[in-house]
């Protein structure tokens, strides 16, 4: 990339475009209406950027890119087409690969390189790999966990926040030793080595309900080590692209911790499934009421308000379609239905609205937290179908309650609550939820999808 | 090398300033997506895969730059793929009325 003869120009007046074109990309998602747009934008751009670099003239083996290309391709046409329920662990799956692919470009230059290689030059060479290894098998690990092939359920033991920063150390140490000592080559499979390592330990203390902050936190790890693959290829397309996408994953990152009360720094040390470990203590059987579907059906009816809080139970049962179905029946008897999203709820940021979205409920009915908040007093009922933490009053009222100023749901102000929910048993954080208890409220139980669906058929029969 | 880094340098902080209030103005709706396609976006790593690949210069550079040309080109087509598929079924009951977008 050093000599800038003949046609390299006109290669680099490429990367610029496409540059301009991912920014409209990502400009255009700002807008459901213009957001098919930003990915034709992307699209243009990316075919442009691959086109442009195969006219390099310092290209002269074309085989194998068009084999990589085209198996490539043949891998990604599946994976873009997995079912939206399967779109949190297939997003993790994708920034596994996009930081291995940065893991093994690095690792090849620094052979390359060797022993020859500038100090600021090792010094991102270093980052690109400590981030772009932490982040492939940190995906790995949270993709297991979505997938359940993975036990959901926080892996801890003793001195782990130990080792984890010895392993970090180690990583750190060694990249600034072969910045000083760049002819210290035995030094760079450790690095890379630790730092695979480290993003296992990383990630397995974490819990399912976390992984809306672990996903984006690893998706702006992503975008960084490009970026730092970018100073070390010196390529401008690539600190951009890379810059985008860690700021975005930031972006994210900061709103879930928000969500889940948590500082920035305690996520940005993966100190998370802390909640986990002080839950799970003194519950004792306290009367709760429940109701039948034809019960439910009838006081649905009663409603002018409804409000339907969906959480990841809705997701594991598959009710998206159901509660399309109790949405459409509710609405022709002229009942106004309202959803809300909690920032946190699901397994990745927006889950929730793809879900919906894919049953075909209109995004105006989706409603923000903080928007839909304020009108639960007013709200007649609130059917909560597989969400439990987000909408814990205790996250409002007791100091002592592991999510103790987590930003909730307001439904326990609402006139009639209904939970549907398989038993009593608490939710994945272990937490006992008192919105159960209150006299207001009424349980439903049994599987969310046929719950809904006897619901639904008793709406049916009743015109 | 001094001057094309400290250019470096400035185009990152640059970007990194542009994601942010692009990104910022992107519903909470639409965070699914996003995020598929600031990785497809960020696939465009292969680039640098392809020179690797391209260049020839070590069997074992060639190992590795098919292998990360194989991971990204998945990205790309599945990120592209799968983005658009969510934004296709995000519907509006008021086709009529303007966007709900936060300013």
């Amino acid at each position: 990339m050093t000599d800038f003869a003949g046609s390299q120009y006109l290669i680099e007046i490429v990367y610029l475009i496409a540059s301009a074109l991912f920014i409209l990309s990502l400009k255009w998602m700002s807008s459901p209406a213009m957001a098919r747009h930003g990915i034709l934008a992307g699209e243009i751009g990316m075919v442009l950027a691959i086109g442009g670099t195969l006219l390099r003239h310092g290209i002269v083996d074309y085989k194998w890119v068009i084999i990589a290309l085209v198996l490539g391709s043949g891998i990604g046409i599946p994976l873009g087409m997995v079912q939206m329920t399967a779109v949190p662990q297939r997003t993790a799956l994708s920034h596994a690969f996009g930081a291995l692919c940065v893991t093994l470009v690095g690792t090849a230059e620094f052979y390359l390189r060797s022993p020859d290689v500038p100090k600021f030059m090792m010094s991102v060479l270093s980052m690109e790999v400590i981030l772009g290894g932490l982040t492939f098998t940190g995906s790995l690990m949270a993709a297991g966990k979505l997938q359940e092939i993975l036990p959901q359920r926080p892996i801890t033991y003793k001195g782990q926040n130990l080792v984890n920063l010895l392993l970090f150390v180690v990583a750190v140490g060694s990249a600034v030793y072969l910045v000083v000592h760049p002819g210290a080559k035995i030094f760079f499979p450790i690095i890379v080595g630790v730092s695979l390592i480290f993003g296992v330990l990383l990630v397995i203390p974490i819990g399912g309900a976390d992984m809306p902050t672990v996903i984006s936190l690893l998706n702006s790890y992503a975008g960084l080590s490009a970026a730092a693959m970018g100073f070390v290829l010196d390529s401008k397309l690539l600190i951009i692209a890379g810059a985008l996408d860690g700021s975005s994953g930031l972006i994210l990152s900061i709103i879930m911790s928000k969500a889940m009360n948590r500082s920035f720094t305690n996520v940005l040390f993966g100190a998370f499934g802390q909640v986990q470990a002080s839950a799970a203590a003194g519950q004792e059987a306290k009367p709760v009421r429940s109701a039948t579907p034809e019960e439910a059906a009838a006081i649905l009816l009663a409603a002018n308000k409804v409000v339907i809080v969906p959480g990841y139970g809705m997701a594991v049962a598959q009710a998206q379609h159901k509660v399309r179905e109790l949405y459409d029946a509710l609405t022709k008897k002229g009942v106004e239905v309202r959803f809300a999203i909690h920032p946190v709820a699901g397994r990745m940021p927006g889950h929730m609205n793809v879900l919906l979205a894919e049953a075909d409920i209109p995004y105006d009915r989706l409603i923000e937290m903080d928007e839909i908040n304020g009108d639960f007093p007013q709200t007649d009922v609130a059917l909560i179908i597989g969400a439990n933490d987000v909408t814990n009053p205790a996250a409002r009222t007791d100091q002592s309650s592991p999510i103790f100023g987590m930003p909730i749901l307001d439904v326990d102000k609402a006139h009639t609550v209904m939970v549907i929910k398989r038993g009593m048993s608490p939710g994945f954080a272990g937490i006992d939820n008192p919105l159960y208890y209150l006299d207001r409220t009424l349980m439903l139980f049994g599987d969310a999808k046929q719950f809904v669906g006897a619901i639904v058929r008793e709406l049916g029969g009743g015109h | 090398m001094n001057t094309n880094l400290i250019d470096a340098l400035f185009v990152f902080m640059l970007a990194a300033f542009i994601g942010f209030e692009v990104i910022r103005h992107v519903s909470p709706l639409l965070h699914t997506p996003l995020m598929s396609l600031t990785n497809a976006l960020d696939a465009i790593a292969v680039v640098g895969a392809i020179v690797l690949v391209g260049e020839k210069k070590s069997t074992f550079a060639t190992v590795l730059g098919v292998i990360a040309i194989v991971a990204a080109t998945s990205n790309v087509v599945g990120g592209f793929f799968i983005t658009d598929r969510m934004l296709r079924m995000f519907k509006t009951s008021r086709p009529t009325k303007p966007q709900v977008t936060k300013p």
